[in-house]
C-alpha cells in the first residue's frame, strides 16, 4: 500500500519552483536518487513505539526537499537511520533504503562506508560541538579526502583549502591551523559543511544547519548552501522548522508529525492550500501570518509521547476539526492530485490554488 | 485504555515523594550498594557487640593449639571456626574486636577532619580574597605528599599508637574536604537565594551555615564516606608497617604484620585479616558509589 | 606554549615553599627535647646536649632556623644520615632509580592494561565484560596492598615457586650500577641470565603496585570514554564514513586521554605512596624503604629531607603532567 503510495507521488512529478533557478531539474521520469519505504526506527525491542513509523520517502537528484515538523517529530532521526548513525538499542527495519541504486540495509561496514562520507554526506545541528576540540580544521578535513579520495600530504593541504575556500572563509590558508574553539559558530558550521562536501556529495543531508547559529549568520550559511547544491547539482534534504527557509529553498516539503509522515507536496502549492491540519496549523503560527491578530496562533497540546499515544490518528486529540472516527482509526498517506496527505478529512483538496 | 495511562502520571506529579524515600529508592535500586549496605550494618552489630559476639576474649592464649587451621580444614578444631594465631589466640574474636578499633578510626578520623575541613572549606569560599588563597595554598602543599606518606611522616613525629593513627589520617584528608566544601560554596554563592537571603538581610555565619551548607552537603557526605573506607585502609597500612596501634592490641593491619612470618606455614593468618579489610572497604566504597549515583549524579564521573 | 609553561612554573613556587616550611615543622614538632630524641638516650651529658644544640642550629631563633635550612637546601647540603654519616642526598641518589625503575614498571601494567580495559568496557557498555571489568576494578581499588603482596608471594612464590620473594635480583649475580635501572644493567653485564632474573624479580612488586592505579585509570577511562563517545563530534566522525577503529581510537580515545591524563598525575603520588609498602614487603631497595626504615631507627635528617625530596618529585610529576595535558587539550594551551 505504501509502496503504491510512494510510487504514485514520483508521478506527479514535483513542480518547481518559479523561486528556485534550478534549470537542471528532473525531466518526466527523474530518477529517485533516494528512495526510502517504509522505515521505522525504534528505541528497544519490537514493541517499542516507533520514533519513526512507516515512512516513505524520496528525493531526485538535485532536489531540494524539506523535512519539518515539531521537535520529537523524528526528523532528525530518520535521516540518521539512512546513514547508519542509529545506535544499540536503536533499531532501523525497512522496505528498501534506496540511495544511488545501492540499498542502503544491506550493505555492511567498509562497503556502506565507501558511501556514507562520500556520496552521502550530513551537516549537523551544533557546530561548537560537531567538530572535534582537539584536531585543527586541515586534519578534519584532509580526514576525509585522505578516506574517500585517497589525497594524501600536499595534495590532500592543497584541496582542503580550496574547500574553505569553497564555503567563503577568509583567509582560508591560515585556517588550516586553526582549532575549532578558535572559530566563531558561523565559521564552524562552514567548516562543517567543508568537511561534508570534501567527498563530492551527490546528497547532502543538513539536520538543522542554522539553528544553533546567530540569526545575522543563519541567511548566510543558508545561501552558501543553497549555492553549494546549485553548483555541485546534489540532492538536499533540508532537516528544519523554519517554514520560512522551506518557502524560500526547497522544492518539495514533507511534513513529519510523532514520526509519521502527514503531508508531502511541493512548494508553493502546500504553503498555499495545505491539506492536513497539522501543516495548516504549522503555517499559522508563521509570526507573519498572525498580524493584527491579538494572539499568535498556536496548536495547543504536544506531540504524543511513548505512553499516551493515541489509538486512532496521532494528531486527533490537538486536532481543531477531528471527528469521532479520528479517534478510532488511523488514517494512511493517500495521494491525492497535488501530492499525499494522512488525514480522512483533508483541507482545501479542491481549492484551486491561486497562482 | 487512554484514561487507564493517564490517570497515573497526574497521580506521580501530584504526589511528591518524600526527599528521604526518593533517596532509597534511588540507592536500593543498586544492588551492588544494597550489598555493601547489609555487609556493613552486620560489621557495625559486630564491632558493638563484640564482646558478646565473640566466642574468646581476643588475647587470650591457648597454649596447646597455636597456629590451629579454620575449623573446616584438616587439623581444624570446632572451638576456633577461623583456627588460631601464633601465640594461639582465636582468630574469629580477633577479627571482631578489630572491627572495633577500625571502625572507630573511621569515624573518629572522618569527623575529625570533616568538621575543621568544612570551616576551612566555609572561610575559603567566602573569603576569596584575604583567606580563600592561603587557605588553599595551604592544602596545595599538603596534597603534594602523598596521603600515607605524610601520616607516615605524622606518626613518625607523634610516635606509633592509636590516638596518633587517627590524628595522621584525619590530617592527611583534611584537604580533599576543604577543596570540596569550597568549591561548592564557591557555586552557590551567586545563586539567586544567596542574594536574596543575603537582601533580606541574613548574617555571615546564617548564610555559611543555614543557607548555603545545606545546598553543599551531597558531595562532603560522598567524600566522607569514601574517606572513611581510606581511613580503614591507612590505619591498617600504618599497622602493617608497624607504626600504627601496636600489638597485641587486634587491629587488623597490625595483625598482618604480626602473621607475616607464618606466611609459609599458616595462610590463615595472613588470608583472614586481609580478606576482613578487603571485604569492609569494598563494602563502603559500593555504599559510597551507591550514595553518589543517589545523591549527586554529576559527580558520577569522578574517581 | 612558552607562557603557559612558565605560568605553571609560577604557581610551583610558593608550594615549594609551603613544603619546606612543613619538612621544617616536622622536625620541630617532636614531642620532647630534640637531642635526647635523636640520640635515643635521656639525660645526656649538658656539655654534648649544649654542643648538639649548636651543632643542629637549634638554639637560634625559629625564623632563623628556618633561613638556615633554606640556606643549606639552596646549596644543595640535605644533610647527612645519622645513622651511615652519608649525605641524605647521595642515599637518595642511590636508591631512587630502584623505586623508579618500579614505579615505571607499574605504570606501564596499570596504564596498558587499564586502558584496553576500560575503552573495551565502554564499548560493551552492559555486557558481562564491562560489569566483570568494573567489578574487579572497584576490588582493586579497595585493596589493602601489602595483604595483597603477602597473597601473591604465598601464591607464586611459595606455592609454585615462579617468582623470588624479595630484592631486585638474585645474590649471585653481581650487577655493576651504571643506569641504576636493574633491568638494563643486567642487560650491560656480561652475566648469563642476569636479566631474566631481574624481570622475575621485578614483575610481582610492579603488579602489586599498579593494582590501585590499574583499578583507577579503568574506571576513568571507560566513563571518559562513555561520555566522548556521546559527543557530536564522534557522530560526525562516523558521518564522514571512517572506520569503527579509527573513530573510537583516533576522535575518541585522544579526547578521553584528557581526564585520563590527570587521573594518571594524581595516581603519581598514591604511587610512591605504594611504594613504601610494597618496598617494604618484598625487601626492595628502594626510597620508600629507606623511608620506613629511616623512621624506625629515628633517622631524622634522612625523614625530614627525604620527604622534602619525594614531595618535590611529586610537585614536579604533577608539573609535567600539567604540560602533557595542555600538549593533549588545544583548550588550555591557548588559554592566557
Amino acid at each position: 500500500m505504501n509502496d503504491r503510495v510512494a510510487r504514485m507521488q514520483s508521478g506527479t512529478a514535483p513542480h518547481e519552483s518559479p523561486r528556485i533557478a534550478s534549470g537542471l531539474h528532473a525531466g518526466a521520469h527523474p530518477v529517485n536518487l533516494l528512495d526510502i519505504k517504509n522505515l521505522s526506527v525504534r528505541f528497544g525491542d519490537a514493541s517499542a513505539v516507533p520514533v519513526v513509523d512507516g515512512l516513505d520517502l524520496h528525493v531526485d537528484k538535485g532536489e531540494v526537499l524539506a523535512i519539518v515538523g515539531e521537535s520529537g517529530s523524528g526528523k532528525s532521526v530518520t535521516m540518521m537511520a539512512l546513514m547508519g548513525l542509529i545506535e544499540a538499542p536503536g533499531r532501523v527495519s525497512a522496505d528498501s533504503l534506496q540511495f544511488d541504486g545501492t540499498d542502503m540495509l544491506r550493505l555492511k561496514g567498509k562497503q556502506r562506508r565507501h558511501i556514507v562520507g562520500k556520496d552521502l554526506a550530513m551537516v549537523f545541528q551544533d557546530p561548537m560541538t560537531s567538530l572535534n576540540p582537539s584536531f585543527t580544521v586541515g586534519f578534519q578535513i584532509e580526514e576525509v579526502l585522505r578516506e574517500h579520495l585517497g589525497l594524501k600530504g600536499k595534495a590532500a593541504r592543497q584541496r582542503a583549502l580550496e574547500l574553505l575556500e569553497k564555503v567563503e572563509i577568509p583567509a582560508a590558508a591560515s585556517r588550516l591551523d586553526a582549532y575549532p574553539h578558535q572559530l566563531s559558530g558561523g565559521m564552524s558550521q562552514r567548516v562543517a559543511i567543508a568537511m561534508a562536501i570534501a567527498g563530492e556529495p551527490k546528497l547532502l543531508i543538513a539536520d538543522e544547519p542554522t539553528t544553533a547559529l546567530d540569526v545575522t549568520i543563519q541567511a548566510q550559511i543558508m545561501d552558501l548552501l543553497l549555492n553549494l547544491q546549485r553548483e555541485q547539482n546534489m540532492g538536499l534534504v533540508l532537516i528544519t522548522h523554519d517554514l520560512a527557509v522551506v518557502a524560500e529553498t526547497a522544492q518539495r516539503v514533507c511534513v513529519m508529525y510523532a514520526g509519521q509522515a502527514v503531508e508531502v507536496g511541493s512548494v508553493p502549492e502546500l504553503f498555499d492550500a495545505p491539506a492536513h491540519p497539522y501543516t495548516e496549523a504549522l503555517l499559522k503560527a508563521i509570526p507573519e501570518h498572525s498580524l493584527g491578530a491579538k494572539r499568535l496562533a498556536t496548536l495547543p497540546g504536544i506531540v504524543p509521547g511513548r505512553y499516551d499515544r493515541p489509538q486512532g490518528c496521532l494528531l486527533s486529540p490537538r486536532c481543531p476539526y477531528a471527528q469521532p472516527r479520528c479517534s478510532e482509526q488511523r488514517p494512511t498517506l493517500d495521494p491525492h492530485p497535488r501530492g499525499a496527505v494522512r488525514c480522512f478529512f483533508p483541507l482545501n483538496l479542491n481549492a484551486e490554488v491561486a497562482r | 485504555m487512554n484514561a487507564s495511562t493517564e490517570v497515573p502520571v497526574i497521580d506521580q506529579s501530584l504526589l511528591y515523594p518524600s526527599p528521604l524515600k526518593e533517596f532509597w529508592q534511588a540507592f536500593a535500586h543498586n544492588k551492588g550498594a544494597v550489598a555493601g549496605l547489609l555487609f556493613m550494618l552486620l560489621v557495625v552489630f559486630c564491632a558493638l557487640f563484640a564482646p558478646w559476639v565473640a566466642p574468646y576474649n581476643p588475647s587470650e592464649q591457648f597454649r596447646d593449639f597455636l597456629l590451629t587451621p579454620p575449623a573446616w580444614l584438616e587439623g581444624g578444631q570446632a572451638q576456633f571456626l577461623l583456627g588460631t594465631d601464633e601465640l594461639g589466640r582465636d582468630l574469629l574474636s580477633r577479627l571482631i574486636h578489630g572491627a572495633r578499633l577500625s571502625l572507630m578510626i573511621g569515624l573518629a578520623s572522618v569527623l575529625m577532619s570533616l568538621i575543621p575541613g568544612i570551616l576551612l572549606g566555609l572561610t575559603a569560599g567566602f573569603f576569596p580574597r584575604l583567606l580563600g588563597p592561603s587557605i588553599m595554598r595551604l592544602m596545595d602543599v599538603m596534597l603534594a605528599l602523598p596521603s600515607l606518606l605524610l601520616a607516615v611522616a605524622i606518626v613518625a613525629i607523634l610516635g606509633p599508637g592509636l590516638i596518633n593513627t587517627v590524628i595522621a589520617i584525619a590530617i592527611v584528608s583534611l584537604p580533599a574536604y576543604v577543596r570540596l566544601t569550597r568549591a561548592a560554596v564557591m557555586g552557590e554563592l551567586h545563586r539567586d537565594y544567596v542574594t536574596a537571603s543575603r537582601l533580606a538581610g541574613a548574617g555571615l555565619l546564617r548564610l555559611m551555615f543555614v543557607t548555603v551548607l545545606p545546598n553543599c552537603m551531597a558531595p562532603l557526605i560522598v567524600q566522607a564516606t569514601l574517606s572513611f573506607s581510606s581511613a580503614i585502609l591507612d590505619a591498617a597500612a600504618l599497622g602493617f608497617l608497624g607504626l600504627g596501634v601496636q600489638p597485641p592490641t587486634p587491629e587488623w593491619g597490625t595483625m598482618l604484620a604480626s602473621a607475616r612470618d607464618y606466611i609459609e606455614r599458616a595462610w590463615w593468618v595472613v588470608s583472614l585479616p586481609g580478606l576482613t579489610i578487603l571485604l569492609s572497604v569494598l563494602a563502603i566504597n559500593l555504599m559510597g558509589d551507591g550514595l553518589r549515583d543517589a545523591l549527586d549524579p554529576k559527580l558520577k564521573n569522578a574517581v | 606554549m612558552l607562557s603557559f609553561i612558565a605560568r605553571r612554573l609560577g604557581l610551583l613556587i610558593p608550594t615549594f615553599f609551603g613544603v619546606t616550611l612543613l619538612t621544617f615543622a616536622l622536625i620541630r614538632l617532636i614531642p620532647g627535647d630534640p637531642v635526647e630524641v635523636m640520640m635515643g638516650e635521656r639525660r645526656v651529658d649538658p656539655q654534648m646536649h649544649a654542643e648538639a644544640m649548636e651543632r643542629l642550629g637549634l638554639n637560634k631563633p625559629l625564623y632563623a632556623q628556618y633561613l638556615d635550612y633554606i640556606g643549606d637546601l639552596a646549596q644543595g647540603d640535605l644533610g647527612e644520615s645519622l645513622r651511615t654519616r652519608t649525605s641524605v642526598w647521595s642515599e637518595f641518589l642511590t636508591l631512587f632509580p630502584a623505586t623508579l625503575e618500579l614505579s615505571l614498571a607499574a605504570l606501564l601494567f596499570a596504564g596498558t592494561l587499564g586502558l584496553t580495559a576500560g575503552v573495551i568496557a565502554a564499548l560493551k557498555r552492559g555486557s558481562l565484560f564491562d560489569h566483570g571489568v568494573m567489578g574487579i576494578a572497584l576490588t582493586g581499588y579497595s585493596m589493602p596492598i601489602f595483604w595483597w603482596g603477602l597473597l601473591l608471594i604465598m601464591f607464586f612464590s611459595v606455592n609454585l615457586g615462579w617468582t623470588p620473594v624479595s630484592g631486585r635480583i638474585d645474590l649471585l649475580y653481581d650487577i655493576p650500577p651504571v643506569t641504576g635501572f636493574m633491568l638494563i644493567d643486567s642487560l650491560l653485564s656480561d652475566e648469563e641470565g642476569a636479566f631474566v632474573d631481574a624481570l622475575q624479580h621485578l614483575i610481582l612488586p610492579a603488579v602489586v603496585l599498579g593494582t590501585i592505579p590499574l583499578a583507577v585509570i579503568a574506571r576513568m577511562t571507560r566513563s571518559a570514554m562513555l561520555e566522548v563517545l556521546r559527543e557530536d563530534y564522534v557522530r560526525t566522525a562516523r558521518a564522514k564514513g571512517l572506520s569503527p577503529a579509527r573513530v573510537v581510537f583516533v576522535h575518541g580515545l585522544r579526547n578521553a586521554l584528557i581526564p585520563v591524563l590527570t587521573v594518571f598525575g594524581l595516581q603519581v603520588g598514591a604511587l610512591l605512596a605504594g611504594a613504601v609498602l610494597t618496598e617494604t614487603i618484598f625487601s626492595w631497595p628502594g626510597i620508600g624503604k629507606w623511608l620506613i626504615e629511616s623512621i624506625g631507627a629515628r633517622d631524622y635528617p634522612v625523614v625530614q629531607n627525604g620527604i622534602l625530596l619525594i614531595a618535590c618529585l611529586v610537585i614536579l610529576v604533577n608539573f609535567v603532567v600539567d604540560i602533557l595535558y595542555g600538549l593533549a587539550n588545544p583548550r588550555i594551551r591557548h588559554q592566557r
